[in-house]
């Protein structure tokens, strides 16, 4: 590796680190909105992972491939725990229950003395590499690309125009949103457990409110018709404070606004492709 | 005539609050058959449609196709039993091009595993393929073939009727109910939704036609069942229908009133 | 004791209820989740702050925040909401422009003037509590009750016998057939909207009171315990906000007094999750899910 490159790496460690977790944690979010549902969890779902994973990391020597596996699978149970009573809902009451399970979470992990408390946990090792991260990111980037060009995209963009109309057309409309549920959860509980082993150190008040709405305005600004948007957000959110200094303190303010006009005036984000799907263009 | 009916209805009632949207309501379509449910305005025939295509539940009554009970499955398992419908106030993907509506109709039919989704191997290509395919015909079949391509949303309101048939016909269903196909739509549009109407019962598709078009519905249908206030008042062929005094007395008293009346699909 | 955490489950019952009262009358008439509600309640608080600190009495400064707190909602709503009502957008569009307008209004309001938890003057109340029984309550407390009490009360009063009580429910069944019945629906709206923003604004004022610590996300606070009172109450019903106020409200002292104060914030969400699993509709509401 020339030293240039080295140097830059190390310098930028952590913002490069996060900025492959944001993008998971984007397309997390994607996975949902793309079928019209609203979940204020991914925050909850990447704390779990992180969560699990570190707490297996710190007491068990557990393979770590397995431990990301544990990081997806606990959220996904949280998911369908959640997501069977709702579902069937109004999409207002999977959001306020999402809510719930965050702030649950957050009480959790401030008494509990297992999770550390509110101090958190900290020297988790560091097993998550640039290569994990951005592997991981680019793998689910692809998956998801291809998912959206088939039939299962099609039948997701029909479920955020009009899930009725799409549900007469023969589309199982409780069984795509939970499996966007679940799958989401697992993307966000993954970027947790990478997030936990590339910083080392996490504690409870990372996954609230906050937090939570922070990665609805990657995808909301990127905008939700293709994965790249909200790819496309995380990265603008993420680089955006490290730019503009300045900016650093009114990091939610922005971010707020963001989701604001992002609703209001451009439905579409900064991204307004549209997938291509075989025979979708002349 | 065959001897089981294809749809088959019996006691079918729903309530909002106090008011009975459909009560007691009996109703058989033969295979093939065109027939029509008339009625004044909030009568409830697009309750009865919601009711029947499972996006509201009965109180009340059983609902067979086939000579299977659905009334209990969600929409998309009554989808999967060859049921198709059309919406009175269109619920097209607005944003989405007039082809990729049709293949969102054919939801069901279109194979390809998430593997071979993943890898999109030949198979994948192939079905897709072929789905493109069978759309293109479809939107030639109702006469959308210019605008393939444009956003649903963009379309007029007649093609936009036009293209909700089309999606509706994509899963190859059993039963098709119309739910005023032909409102918003000028004479010729009618005339040429009369001539589609036509060529889909030559090819054996049972449809159940809710329409205020009196002429059309006379000209068309084998049998009309007439509700008022959520009864049925009558059934039969056009003729016998049209001479009903009791039919003659529901237009006639409740047309004048006008009705504020709630959809719900 | 037992006493004492009757009336302390009461008291935190009552400012439960008497905030959610207006969240769950925004979601009944406007039918949305209207997220910057907490917000309104922050600002009453700081505006009853601002008046008393010039020397305002707090007769004088406790309408004068509900009636700005108002001012404030009717202003939100037509600034976010409207615009998305013309376009018949979905409900989560307006789910979330009011969540980010939430963090926008939150982390602005902080920014402008400091998260330190601020104090209304001393001597402001009467504060020596009234002594029974070995238990004791305060006179903010008991208006905290009596508010809830007389609000609940009367806005049920107002739906069930007023002419705008009556277009209110109205419109909640079906707005556009209440246009068609010739109602004013952005008037009715705007009435709702005073009204809610009113309510949580006054409610800000009394609980601020009574815990005398005013910091820019009480609202924030509250509107999370908020979400779990008008979802065990019912979205939309006024009664069932009162009561599921009430009965978390008890059920927080109850635990905090045998069991573990630690688990105390966890009871809300806990009924929260579990009226999702049993009763979505609260526990008044319909059983039967009639939705698409
Ligand atoms: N979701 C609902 N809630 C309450 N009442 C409803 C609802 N949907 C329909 N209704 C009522 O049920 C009755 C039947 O309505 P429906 O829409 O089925 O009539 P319709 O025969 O289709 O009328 P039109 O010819 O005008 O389309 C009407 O009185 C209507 O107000
Ligand atoms: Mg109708």
């Amino acid at each position: 590796m020339p030293a240039a490159l080295d140097d830059f790496l190390w310098t930028y460690q952590s913002l490069i680190a996060s900025l492959g977790v944001n993008g998971l944690l984007a397309l997390s979010m994607y996975v949902v909105l793309a079928i019209g549902q609203l979940s204020l969890g991914q925050a909850a779902f990447m704390g779990v992972g992180a969560y699990a994973s570190a707490l297996l990391s710190l007491h068990t020597g557990l393979p770590f491939p397995l431990e990301l596996a544990a990081a997806m699978l606990i959220p996904a149970a949280f998911a369908l725990a959640i997501g069977a009573p709702t579902l069937r809902l109004s999409g207002v009451y999977l959001a306020l229950a999402t809510i719930g399970l965050g702030e649950l979470l957050r009480i959790f992990l401030i008494q509990s003395d297992f999770t550390g408390g509110a101090l958190g946990l900290s020297g988790i090792p560091a097993k998550a590499g640039f290569t994990l991260i951005y592997g991981c990111l680019a793998a689910a980037t692809l998956a998801l690309m291809l998912i959206t060009r088939s039939r299962i995209g099609r039948a997701m963009e029909a479920i955020r125009e009009d899930e009725t109309a799409a549900a007469v057309s023969g589309v199982d409309l409780p069984r795509y949103k939970m499996t966007a549920l679940v799958v989401s959860a697992m993307l966000a509980g993954l970027a947790g457990a990478l997030n936990a082993h590339a910083s080392s150190f996490i504690g409870p008040n990372d996954y609230g409110f906050d937090a939570a709405v922070t990665i609805l305005s990657y995808a909301l600004l990127g905008g939700v018709g293709s994965p790249f948007g909200s790819l496309a957000g995380a990265l603008v959110l993420t680089l955006l404070p490290e730019i503009l200094r300045p900016l650093q303190d009114f990091r939610l303010v922005v971010n707020g606004a963001i989701i604001v006009v992002a609703v209001l005036y451009m439905p579409h984000g900064l991204i307004p492709w549209r997938p291509l799907r075989i025979g979708a263009r002349p | 005539m065959s001897a089981a009916p294809l749809l088959s209805i019996k006691g079918l009632t729903l309530r909002y609050g106090g008011l009975a949207a459909i009560e007691d309501f009996d109703l058989s379509v033969t295979e093939g058959a065109l027939d029509a449910l008339i009625g004044p305005n909030g009568a409830g025939k697009t309750s009865l449609f919601n009711l029947i295509s499972g996006l509201t539940r009965q109180d009340e009554g059983e609902i067979c196709l086939g000579g299977a009970r659905i009334d209990r499955l969600s929409p998309s398992q009554r989808a999967r039993r060859g049921l198709a419908r059309t919406f009175q106030n269109l619920r097209l993907f607005a944003e989405m091009t007039a082809i990729e509506n049709v293949l969102v109709g054919m939801h069901l039919h279109v194979g390809g595993s998430l593997i071979e989704i993943l890898t999109r191997l030949g198979r994948f290509r192939k079905a897709e393929r072929a789905a493109v395919e069978a759309a293109r015909e479809l939107l030639a079949f109702v006469g959308l073939s210019p605008s393939e391509y444009a956003p649903a949303g963009s379309l007029s309101y007649g093609d936009q009727r036009r293209l909700e048939i089309a999606r509706a016909l994509a899963a190859k269903p059993k039963l098709l109910l119309l739910d005023e196909p032909a409102a918003g739509m000028n004479p010729a549009e009618t005339a040429a939704l009369r001539l589609l109407l036509e060529k889909l019962r030559a090819q054996n598709i049972s449809m159940l036609l809710v329409e205020h078009d009196m002429s059309l519905v006379m000209r068309l249908c084998d049998t009309i069942t007439v509700l008022n206030f959520g009864r049925k008042i009558a059934e039969g062929p056009p003729d016998a229908v049209r001479a009903d005094p009791a039919v003659m007395e529901a237009y006639l008293g409740v047309r004048g009133a006008a009705h504020v009346r709630g959809d719900s699909a | 004791m037992l006493l004492q955490q009757i009336i302390n489950g009461i008291v935190a019952g009552s400012a439960y209820a008497l905030f959610a009262l207006g969240f769950t009358l925004t979601f009944g008439v406007l039918k949305i989740v209207n997220l910057t509600y907490g917000f309104y309640f922050s600002a009453g608080a700081y505006l009853a702050l601002f008046a008393t600190l010039h020397g305002a009495p707090i007769t004088l400064a406790l309408p004068f925040a509900a009636i700005a707190a108002g001012f404030i909602a009717v202003f939100l709503d037509s600034a976010l909401l409207s615009r998305l009502r013309r376009q018949q957008a979905p409900e989560l569009a307006s789910l979330m422009v009011t969540l980010g307008a939430t963090l926008f209004l939150y982390t602005g309001m902080t920014a402008l003037i400091g998260s330190e938890i601020q104090r209304f003057p001393l001597g402001l109340i009467e504060s020596a509590p009234f002594r029974f029984n070995g238990a004791s309550i305060s006179l903010t407390q008991i208006a905290i009750v009596m508010t809830a009490g007389l609000l609940a009360a009367g806005l049920i009063g107002v739906l069930r016998a007023t002419r705008t009580g009556l277009a209110m429910r109205a419109m909640a069944e079906n707005p556009q057939a209440g246009e068609l019945m010739g109602i004013d629906t952005g008037a009715i709206m705007r009435r709702v909207s005073f009204l809610c923003g009113a309510i949580a604004g006054a409610s800000g004022v009394l609980i601020g009171l009574e815990h005398n610590a005013i910091t820019p996300y009480m609202g924030e606070t509250m509107a999370l315990k908020g979400f779990a009172v008008i979802i065990l109450g019912g979205l939309g019903d006024v009664g069932g906000a009162l009561i599921a106020g009430l009965l978390i409200g008890l059920l927080e002292a109850l635990t905090a007094g045998y069991i573990s104060s630690i688990y105390k914030d966890a009871v809300g969400f806990l009924l929260l999750v579990l009226t999702l699993w049993a009763r979505p509709f609260g526990l008044f509401g319909r059983a039967s899910v009639r939705r698409a």
